[in-house]
């Protein structure tokens, strides 16, 4: 089987600067697969992920998401993906429920409508659906600068899976939200990717969300330093424990 | 089709933030209000007399042309605060034609143009400006003409500029001379020679000078306050709307990548 994103020899140099943010990067994650890419900061995560969305160029490398090459089919790619920020993305300006309609045209989901009651009743429907399980449903009319931090990531969670996008990039989601936020997205998250096999891409300084990945793939210094399963990377001790132990050695050597 | 549903859902979304930002509305309409009422009718009162064309009139029109221009230049320019607001990284990651965005945003910004110079027409009527069905019907084609070019002389700005904060320090400097160069307060015919390079350099004199034809069309006035020829200004709009739009467009989406 062709895995859905496929990263081969990944190398970022951002302008101006004298090192690679990405130097080498290869790796490649199975559909439906949960994929938690973790790092201190400065690493070279976002970077990646910037350029895994179509947001950044990169200086080398190949990539190929669900089958499609990243430089040649960038709307094919865009299509499949969806993106929860690492910032809030969302217009203070409009309601919630403006910024999903506005999303849903944008994708071509639905014919974009000036008013929520002109919208198509498969968008109301669904739009609803969504709200229901992350308990916005009562909140979808408010103005955004009436949300908390917490209700934001969540509505962008809804948002960046209005599409049914194949892959679901995550960068540090949880940053911010109090524990029991943090919970609800995360068993959400999961019940979204058991159903409908999304891959999650995620990236996180939460190392116990990283604990029920499939695969964990940790880089420091713009270069992966170890890749496996939770368990592989572990050995016994917790990942947290690892990670630590991983990056510590690194700085130590360097 | 999919491509024209990105374009209209870009434009929507610029109105309605329009219409929930009472203090915008506001704030477009008094400094016309002041460029024609304050100054228009002082210097109407000075020196407008024996000039063979109504000052005033000649005023409200080259505001009202300056209006759409600058109205839809500043609003594409707003896709910066977009960026520093982090929605920007919403619209491009979108499968959809970074034209189809970009002309999105400008359609979006003509329509809120359209709502601001509403207001002035209606000031303009009540100091006295003449309007008659066949000068409004040309007149409000030509001034939106004048507000699609301003979005892409809008879009061309962009392209060249980094920050929000650059952008409040330039904006200026490439708005207000244009303002004085392009015949909105005074005819460009009698310029001496270096101004009157300038001012056909400057875009925003081939807009003031389209909507004064559609103005004064037909009246004996028409030649004391058109400069170029009505051919000549949609001829050099059209070419220049189109290289701004393309141009800017792939400059900008370059530097937003190439990073």
């Amino acid at each position: 089987m062709i895995p859905i994103i496929e990263v081969k020899n990944l190398v970022k140099r951002y302008k101006k600067a004298d090192e690679n943010a990405v130097d080498g990067v290869s790796f490649s994650v199975e559909e439906g697969e949960f994929f938690a890419f973790l790092g201190p900061n400065g690493a070279g995560k976002t970077t990646t992920i910037s350029v895994l969305t179509t947001t950044l160029s990169k200086t080398a490398g190949d990539v190929r998401i669900a089958g499609f090459d990243l430089d040649r089919h960038e709307k094919e790619v865009r299509q499949r993906i969806g993106v929860i920020f690492q910032n809030h993305s969302l217009d203070k300006n409009l309601t919630a429920e403006e910024n999903i309609r506005f999303h849903a045209s944008l994708y071509g989901l639905h014919s974009f409508r000036p008013f929520y009651s002109l919208m198509s009743k498969d968008y109301k429907k669904r739009l609803a659906e969504l709200a229901d399980v992350v308990g916005l449903g009562r909140d979808l009319f408010k103005p955004i600068k009436s949300y908390s931090g917490g209700m934001k990531r969540k509505l962008e969670i809804v948002r960046g899976l209005m599409h049914n996008p194949r892959v679901l990039f995550l960068d540090e989601p949880t940053t911010g939200l109090d524990p029991l936020s943090r919970k609800n997205v995360w068993s959400y998250l999961q019940d979204v990717r058991k159903k409908d096999k999304t891959t999650i891409f995620l990236t996180t300084h939460y190392l116990e969300e990283a604990e029920s990945a499939d695969h964990v793939c940790i880089i420091n210094h713009g270069r992966i330093v170890a890749y496996g399963t939770p368990r592989d990377i572990s050995h016994e001790k917790s990942l947290e424990e690892a990670y630590l132990e991983i990056i510590t050695n690194e700085y130590a050597r360097a | 089709m999919r491509e024209l549903n990105a374009v209209l859902t870009i434009a929507f979304r610029d109105l309605t933030k329009l219409l929930r930002d009472r203090i915008r509305i506001l704030a477009g309409l008094v400094f016309p209000v002041i460029f024609i009422g304050v100054l228009g009718g002082s210097l109407n009162a000075n020196i407008g007399k024996g000039l063979g064309f109504d000052f005033l009139t000649f005023v409200f029109t080259g505001v009202f042309a300056q209006v759409f221009f600058q109205s839809s230049a500043a609003g594409v320019i707003s896709l910066i605060q977009d960026r520093e607001e982090d929605f920007s990284q919403e619209l491009f990651v979108a499968p959809v034609s970074r034209y189809s965005i970009i002309f999105g945003k400008i359609l979006g910004e003509t329509l809120v143009s359209s709502i601001q110079v509403a207001g002035i027409l209606i000031f303009g009527f009540i100091i006295g400006v003449e309007f008659s069905a066949k000068i409004l019907s040309l007149l409000i084609p030509a001034g939106l003409a004048a507000s699609f070019f301003g979005g892409a002389f809008g879009v061309m700005v962009l392209a060249n500029v980094g920050s929000q904060r650059t952008m409040a320090q330039i904006f200026p400097f490439v708005l207000f001379p244009q303002i004085f160069l392009s015949g909105v307060f005074a005819p460009v015919e009698n310029f001496p020679p270096i101004l009157a390079f300038l001012s056909k350099i400057a875009p925003l004199t081939y807009a003031v000078d389209v909507v004064r034809y559609a103005y004064y069309s037909g009246s004996p006035e028409l030649s004391k306050v058109t400069a170029f020829g009505v051919t000549t200004d949609i001829l050099v709009m059209l070419a220049l709307f189109f290289i701004f739009l393309f141009i800017g467009t792939f400059l900008f989406v370059r530097k937003e990548r190439n990073r």
